[in-house]
């Protein structure tokens, strides 16, 4: 594996840029717009025996691209008494998280956008940049929904914060490494108790921590049940209620292409991201297929997520916080030290 | 399941007062946060002002009258036939159950009966409005609570009801079927078969709805304990129906006077749950529903043959007097006294509704709970707007 970017042709540093820089837009919003038509649009639908959008496009896929035609359109609307600034600046906050999180996947044996030594910690601290803007958003909008949607989206993304670090710990101590490229390697050429066949996709070994990891994404993209920040019956819709067109545009692109990173990183650590068992690590046509392998198992983790967020009804404020630091948490640091204790031991 | 003794009721109320009281102490400064008129917790236009701590609810008032529609005063000026019309849309979930006590207090006053076969049909038609109300509740409360999907299964049973209803009728929402004397036609030819398959349909709904969610286990810690209605708090603000029978309270109209209905004639049973939560109103809401639709089987079963209509005079000029009939409808008791002077409308028409009395209750019993807690227990209450309203 190389550590730089073995291309064919030499290109300079700016059309490097360029390319990466359309890169990681369309791994933003390729991800983003399937999930988007793919469970919320057609999933969605098929659960409450509804057809869901027919019309645009055939079986109505060309939909989401109308409805971004139509936010496009609209006014660039500020409520009365926001702080403009603040108000302006959230969603970008909020998209800015996400597509730094995309920067540290990888992809294939080289195809990624940095390879950085702490990839995962990287990730981790990234996606925590969120919740700033979303208390940005709960605050400036100066409504009173919005306030209490924000404060609720902070507490929980902080509680939640911890057993998804935590449940990561686990699958670092066993890979011994915090590079996300490391991590995929060691699960390809790992063994389960001396039974290399498939390598050892942690959620094996570490299947707790991958439970974990499942719910704690599940708060951070505060989903059911654990929406109360945008819960529509409660707060209208927190801290979205005062925006429209295309800033809301922003905050929707966020919070799915924040679902396929969390999925994508949950797919590295846990099912072997984009290596395929009986195939070589180092072919090149990796680089070709690896993207498309771990968007498959990307999408496998996002209907896990979305089967729960259409089915199940909210927590409240306190049960969810009594669930993340009286059940998540413990265990998490138990299966910490268990695993600890058999990676000395084995 | 666990009944409350009374001493763990008021133990659970006094430590939600305790903390309202402790927190008012620490002279937070606290929010006032109006809850409608446009919200969609409220399922039209009822406001709610809270005034909050944090998240928790220190007062709460509602302010009702955002839909006055005016209709006692309205009635003054329509002939009886007429008044079936209006009153149709009072709670226009379950319409035609509004007509019911209307029209068997009008034939009090006239002293007349609905011949058998119409007596029949009206009890099965109640019982249809019943559930075509009571499975949006079922559906809608999971929706107040986060869960989306079950209120599309809803809507879509409700519409084969709706679809009977109309094909008897020939109106969805708003029948105006019943009349003075009995009812405008017959049941159509294939009717009752096909009702008694929808029957079958509407069970279904309601295992669905049993394993989806009353097995759930966020849905029972969002609502066991939640909204807590000791029986004699429910009686001193006369609360009916559903909402008083959960709370252990057994009694209902259906039973205990059923005037020019049939349901003394029939085999069925009073539900009633102990724990008087916001889990103990869906659950018996739920048992209703599935009673309701065995009470439609058996009219359809046992239905006499015979005519629909008695023999009234072409233009009714309702007799002198005061008449009033309650009946046990789908949101609760539903009641009207009308004030007759031997015209052709009548002088004085007082409806009482069942929400505008269930909703009574809401300042008391929103004191301390979370604000999510608002919402659940505003569900669970179940009010129409428009029976709020009038």
């Amino acid at each position: 594996m190389s550590p730089t970017m073995s291309l064919a042709v030499d290109l300079a540093y700016w059309q490097q840029t360029t390319l990466r820089s359309i890169g990681v837009l369309l791994a933003v919003l390729l991800p983003a717009g399937t999930i988007v038509y793919l469970f919320l649009f057609k999933m969605m639908s098929f659960m409450q025996s509804r057809l869901g959008p027919m019309e645009a496009g055939p079986y109505g896929s060309m939909q989401l691209l109308a409805e971004v035609g139509k936010w496009l359109q609209k006014e660039d609307l500020f409520p009365d008494g926001a702080d403009r600034r603040v108000f302006a600046l959230a969603p970008i906050v909020v998209v800015m998280s996400t597509f730094l999180i995309y920067v540290v996947i990888p992809f294939g044996p080289d195809a990624w956008f940095t390879q950085i030594p702490t990839g995962i910690f990287l990730a981790l601290a990234l996606s925590s940049i969120s919740v700033i803007g979303i208390l940005m958003a709960g605050w400036a909008s100066a409504n009173k929904y919005s306030l209490m949607g924000g404060l609720r989206a902070a507490g929980q993304l902080i509680a939640y914060e911890l057993p998804l670090v935590l449940a990561v710990v686990g699958v670092v101590i066993q890979a011994g490494t915090l590079d996300m490229q490391g991590i995929v390697v060691a699960q390809r050429g790992g063994e389960i108790f001396g039974w290399g066949a498939i390598g050892n996709p942690y959620i094996f070994t570490q299947f707790i921590g991958f439970v974990m990891f499942v719910v704690a994404m599940q708060a951070e993209l505060t989903q059911p049940p654990f929406d109360m920040p945008v819960a529509e019956s409660e707060l209208v819709a927190g801290y979205l209620t005062e925006y429209s067109g295309f800033r809301f545009l922003l905050f929707f692109i966020g919070e799915f292409a924040t679902a396929g990173a969390f999925a994508a990183i949950a797919a590295t650590l846990f099912l072997g991201g984009w290596s395929l068992p009986f195939i070589d690590l180092d072919s090149n046509w990796m680089n070709v297929i690896g993207p498309l392998v771990l968007f498959a198992k990307m999408l496998l983790i996002v209907f896990l997520v979305m089967w729960v967020r259409f089915t199940y009804p909210r927590f409240r404020e306190d049960q969810l916080q009594i669930l993340a630091w009286k059940y998540l948490i413990p265990i998490s640091l138990a299966n910490i030290m268990v695993t600890s204790i058999l990676k000395v031991a084995l | 399941m666990v009944a409350l003794t009374e001493r763990q009721q008021l133990a659970y109320i006094a430590s939600q007062a305790a903390d309202a009281r402790v927190n008012v102490e620490l002279e937070t400064e606290g929010m006032t946060l109006n809850i409608g008129p446009q919200h969609p917790a409220t399922h039209g236009t009822l406001r709610i002002i809270v005034r909050l701590d944090g998240e928790q609810v220190i007062a709460a008032e509602p302010v009702p009258g955002y839909m006055h529609r005016g209709y006692e005063k309205l009635v003054e000026v329509r002939t009886y036939p007429q008044i079936t019309t209006l009153i149709n849309r009072i709670d226009w979930l379950g319409s035609f159950a509004n007509e019911v006590p209307f029209i068997l207090a009008a034939e009090r006053l006239m002293d007349i009966e609905a011949p058998p076969r119409a007596q029949w049909i009206r009890t099965a038609f109640f019982e249809l409005s019943r559930i075509a109300n009571v499975v949006l509740f079922l559906g809608d409360m999971a929706v107040q609570l986060g869960a989306t999907t079950p209120v599309f299964y809803a809507f879509r049973d409700r519409e084969h009801v709706l679809n009977q209803i109309e094909a008897a009728t020939g109106g969805r929402f708003h029948p105006n079927f019943d009349r003075i004397g009995g009812l405008k036609d017959d049941l159509p030819k294939g009717w009752i078969a096909e009702t008694k398959q929808v029957m079958g349909k509407i069970r279904a709904f309601c295992d669905e709805m049993e394993e989806l969610l009353v097995g759930n286990e966020i849905f029972e810690v969002r609502t066991r304990g939640i909204g807590v209605v000791p029986p004699e708090v429910a009686l001193s603000y006369g609360m009916s129906g559903a909402n008083l029978r959960a709370s252990g309270v057994d009694f209902d109209h259906r039973r205990d006077s059923p005037c020019g209905l049939v349901y003394d004639q029939l085999d069925w049973k009073v539900w009633t749950h102990p724990d008087g939560d916001s889990f103990a109103r869906y659950w018996v809401r739920l048992q209703e529903t599935r009673e309701a639709c065995d009470i439609v089987d058996q009219c359809l079963e046992k239905l006499p043959s015979g005519p629909i209509m008695a023999k009234v005079p072409r233009i009714i000029k309702v007799p002198e007097g005061e008449a009033y009939v309650a009946t046990e409808n789908p949101l609760g008791e539903m009641a009207y006294y009308i004030v007759s002077k031997g015209d052709l409308n009548p002088f004085r028409v007082k409806i009482r509704s069942a929400s505008f009395n269930n909703i009574s209750i809401v300042p008391w019993l929103l004191r301390g709970v979370y604000v999510p807690d608002v919402i659940t227990i505003l569900a669970s209450l179940y009010f129409i707007l428009g029976d709020i309203d009038r």
